[in-house]
């Protein structure tokens, strides 16, 4: 046992510090702190910074042109850039698909497809989720039937984030109806632009336009844009789940939130004291950071074991459950350390507006955050369904 | 023991709840997140109806000039609103305004109250202020007497109602230092006086409020309302009337979540069976059954209690507001999961819901102020 970073990691860390405090802009990382949108330009800026200086892929092998970081580190770097208010990366080009053209696409595919996503050519959404199949994303019926050189697609994406800036899709479509399930299912990428595409807004609940629908009439994608095998989506489908569950424990974003909670709770003043010294917060806020340690712990774990080559188990389901959890109660910190001032839904503040800010600094992200934050239990196969995979392998039967 | 309505108030109920369903379109248009069209923050029409049926007479007790008044009015009229996701001011103009001229106005003033029980005249307190959190005595605008002129100064944060409102009630300290509660006076001012300005916006669970600065707000005496210093007393009763029908309106859209989860378990389809068919969310929703139960009668105890002593009245209302506050946020937060994504969208009702129960907390103390309140009032 040994709870130090590596002499080599310390200096890794230091590395990534270094780069931070040059290169990522100050109106940038203030925007970040106070949880404002930062729009599709703000996101494109960040990842051309991130490209030139070579890190835009922590996890993708050299020869595709990433940094082939291990798990410790790309942990480092993660934790680094919340530290610093760094934007999130968008991942699903990034992160999702490109670890699947990788290990499954064809030759052509990834001479084509990667160089696009790191130059920011490219914009990938995902269309995996469907109105009838959520949890249970295996029933999904989207359809596409081979016709000579192409396949006609038809039916409905939803939950689509970002789509509204995307001009490429990855989906998962039917493409065996009589198969079982998981069997009929196919990996297609598809042009935004391509006739017979329309995408819907969904607003959220916190007003935000971040999700979308995408309907599919009679597209028509060539077949060399299937991915893999004809019927073996699933397969591709549930690797990538595995590495959009990679950073689901989201230790950074709440050393980040918690900190962000500490300082509005020590501007505000309750019964004459700070609120940071009301035995009441102070008790939540104590359990909140009490748990994170020791989850950053269990984190740190699981990624030295996969650093060490070791796939993660239901570990990786743990900490989603957990991770989520403790994010989730950070945002009700939040809300409650603003007071009445978590009330008004200020879109200036959030979106960069003139108007001067009302009531603590951050306080008017903080309701929208904690309502939009609920789908951190929902997304990337929710709570329930990570328990029933835990339970599943821990008391055997069915889940 | 009778825990049934009376006939007036069982009337009340039943046809509040058929206007407001009946209405629902027009509830859920105009006044919601989003639309930032609507700088009144409500339906003028849904109010001047809502004054017509008597609901705004039903939270006066008769001597005012209504017809109820006590803490199970506030309750039947508040629980519908709830249910309906309703983000009218009653709260405001007719519980908190009309409550404080009620108790202290003179007879000139008290015929704005006439004026609020016929939907004519809104009105907001604007009380709170940057630094005062959630304590009532916390106040630092000022009073200055200049000749025969009060002059105002200072801020007030997140003033539901203001810019709808005809008149604010502003309060200010007289005498004393931030947090005494002897010395705060009352005023009432209309609202486009020299001197005060607003800055509005929409508020998260819809519903609009403004920041009120008072940048030298010149008032005659005759705009006092009650003795100089000794608003705090009126104002501790009219939070605590507040405070009773701001869990009664959790209540109703605690009922609303949980039909909705309820409904939506029995119908979604997902693994070839109704999700409601899988015991670890069928444990769940009864917890929330359960939570929804204790919620009523804390709301009940508390209501019964706000014609009791001051004392007995502060202990209840904490009590309720600090379990309300609890169970609201489970039923909230579980609601929306046991739906997943579509309870994330805002065309659907349960989002609303769930920000009218989780953003009510944030007016008058959040759960551990009442239970700051509770503990204070058990050790007296």
């Amino acid at each position: 046992m040994d709870l130090n970073y590596s002499v080599e990691e310390q200096a890794f860390r230091a590395e990534v510090q270094e780069f931070l405090s040059q290169k990522l802009p100050k109106e940038m990382s203030d925007a970040i702190r106070v949880g404002r949108e930062l729009g599709k330009e703000g996101h494109e800026k960040w990842h051309a910074i991130l490209n030139e200086q070579g890190w835009l892929a922590p996890n993708w092998p050299k020869e595709f042109g990433g940094c082939e970081w291990n798990a410790v580190q790309r942990h480092i770097f993660e934790e680094e850039c919340c530290r610093a208010h760094a934007p999130r990366i968008v991942p699903f080009g990034l992160a999702m698909l490109a670890p699947v053209l990788q290990k499954f696409g064809s030759k052509e595919q990834q001479d084509h497809y990667l160089p696009r996503i790191l130059s920011g050519e490219d914009w990938w959404c995902q269309g995996y989720s469907e109105p009838g199949a959520g949890s249970d994303l295996a029933s999904l019926k989207t359809r596409a039937v081979r016709e000579g050189d192409h396949y006609v697609v038809n039916g409905q994406k939803t939950w689509t984030t970002l789509g509204q800036h995307a001009n490429w899709i990855f989906c998962l479509v039917r493409t065996d109806p009589d198969a079982k399930q998981q069997s009929g299912i196919s990996f297609l990428l598809i042009d935004m632009d391509t006739p017979g595409i329309e995408v819907r807004p969904i607003i959220l609940l916190d007003g935000t336009h971040e999700v979308n629908e995408v309907w599919f009439t009679d597209v028509k994608v060539p077949v060399e844009n299937l991915v893999g095998e004809e019927n073996k989506g699933w397969t591709y489908a549930k690797y990538l789940l595995t590495h959009e569950r990679t950073n689901i424990a989201g230790v950074g974003f709440s050393r980040a939130g918690l900190d962000a909670v500490k300082r509005m709770a020590g501007s505000q003043m309750h019964r004459g004291k700070p609120l940071s010294e009301n035995p009441h917060f102070a008790a939540r806020v104590a359990r909140a950071e009490i748990d994170l340690m020791a989850m950053s712990t269990t984190n740190l774990r699981i990624i030295s074991r996969a650093a060490s080559g070791q796939a993660p188990g239901v570990e990786s389901s743990m900490l989603k459950v957990k991770g989520t959890e403790i994010r989730q109660e950070i945002n009700d910190l939040a809300r409650r350390a603003a007071g009445a001032y978590a009330m008004p839904f200020v879109s200036e503040a959030l979106e960069g507006g003139n108007e001067p800010a009302m009531g603590p600094e951050g306080s008017a992200a903080t309701a929208p955050q904690y309502f939009n934050n609920r789908k951190l239990s929902i997304f990337g196969g929710s709570n329930e369904i990570q328990k029933n995979i835990i339970a599943k392998v821990k008391l055997g039967g069915g889940a | 023991m009778n825990f049934d309505l009376t006939d007036e108030r069982q009337m009340l109920q039943d046809s509040l709840r058929r206007f407001l369903r009946d209405n629902q379109e027009a509830l859920s248009a105009s006044t919601r997140l989003g639309n930032s069209d609507n700088t009144l923050g409500f339906d003028a029409e849904i109010w001047a109806k809502l004054a017509e049926l008597g609901v705004i007479g039903a939270l006066f007790s008769e001597e005012d000039g209504g017809f109820g008044g006590a803490g199970f009015d506030l309750t039947t009229v508040f629980e519908e609103l709830g249910r309906a996701g309703a983000v009218e001011p009653l709260l405001d103009t007719a519980i908190l305004g009309g409550g404080l001229i009620a108790a202290l106005g003179t007879e000139v003033q008290k015929e704005l109250v006439e004026q609020v029980i016929g939907g004519e005249v809104h009105l907001a307190l604007a009380h709170g202020e940057p630094n005062s959190r959630y304590d009532l005595a916390q106040v630092e605008t000022t009073v200055i007497h200049e000749g025969d002129e009060l002059v105002l100064t200072g801020r007030k944060a997140v003033v539901v109602n203001a810019e709808a409102a005809d008149y604010l009630i502003v309060s200010a300290r007289e005498t004393g230092v931030a947090n005494d509660e002897e010395g705060i006076s009352l005023f009432l001012v209309p609202r486009d006086s020299a001197g005060l300005s607003l800055r509005g916006y929409p508020l998260m669970a819809g519903g609009r409020a403004a920041e009120v600065d008072l940048d030298g707000l010149r008032l005659s005496a005759a705009a006092r309302l009650g003795a100089a210093g000794a608003g705090f007393a009126a104002l501790k009763r009219a939070s605590n009337r507040a405070e009773v029908a701001l869990v009664a309106e959790t209540l109703g859209a605690m009922e609303v979540a949980t039909d909705l989860t309820r409904e939506y378990l029995l119908t979604r389809q997902q693994f070839g069976r109704p999700i409601g068919s899988f015991q670890a969310l069928q444990h769940r929703m009864a917890t929330l059954l359960i939570e929804l139960e204790q919620a009523r009668s804390a709301v009940i105890n508390a209501a019964g209690h706000l014609e009791a002593t001051a004392a007995e009245q502060a202990l209840h209302v904490a009590a309720a507001r600090n379990l309300v506050g609890r169970a609201g946020r489970l039923v909230a937060e579980e609601s929306i999961q046991l739906h997943g994504g579509i309870a994330m969208t805002e065309e659907y009702e349960l989002a609303h819901i769930a920000k009218r129960i989780v953003m009510a907390e944030h007016r008058f103390g959040d759960t551990d102020t009442q239970l700051e309140r509770f503990i204070d009032q058990s050790a007296a």
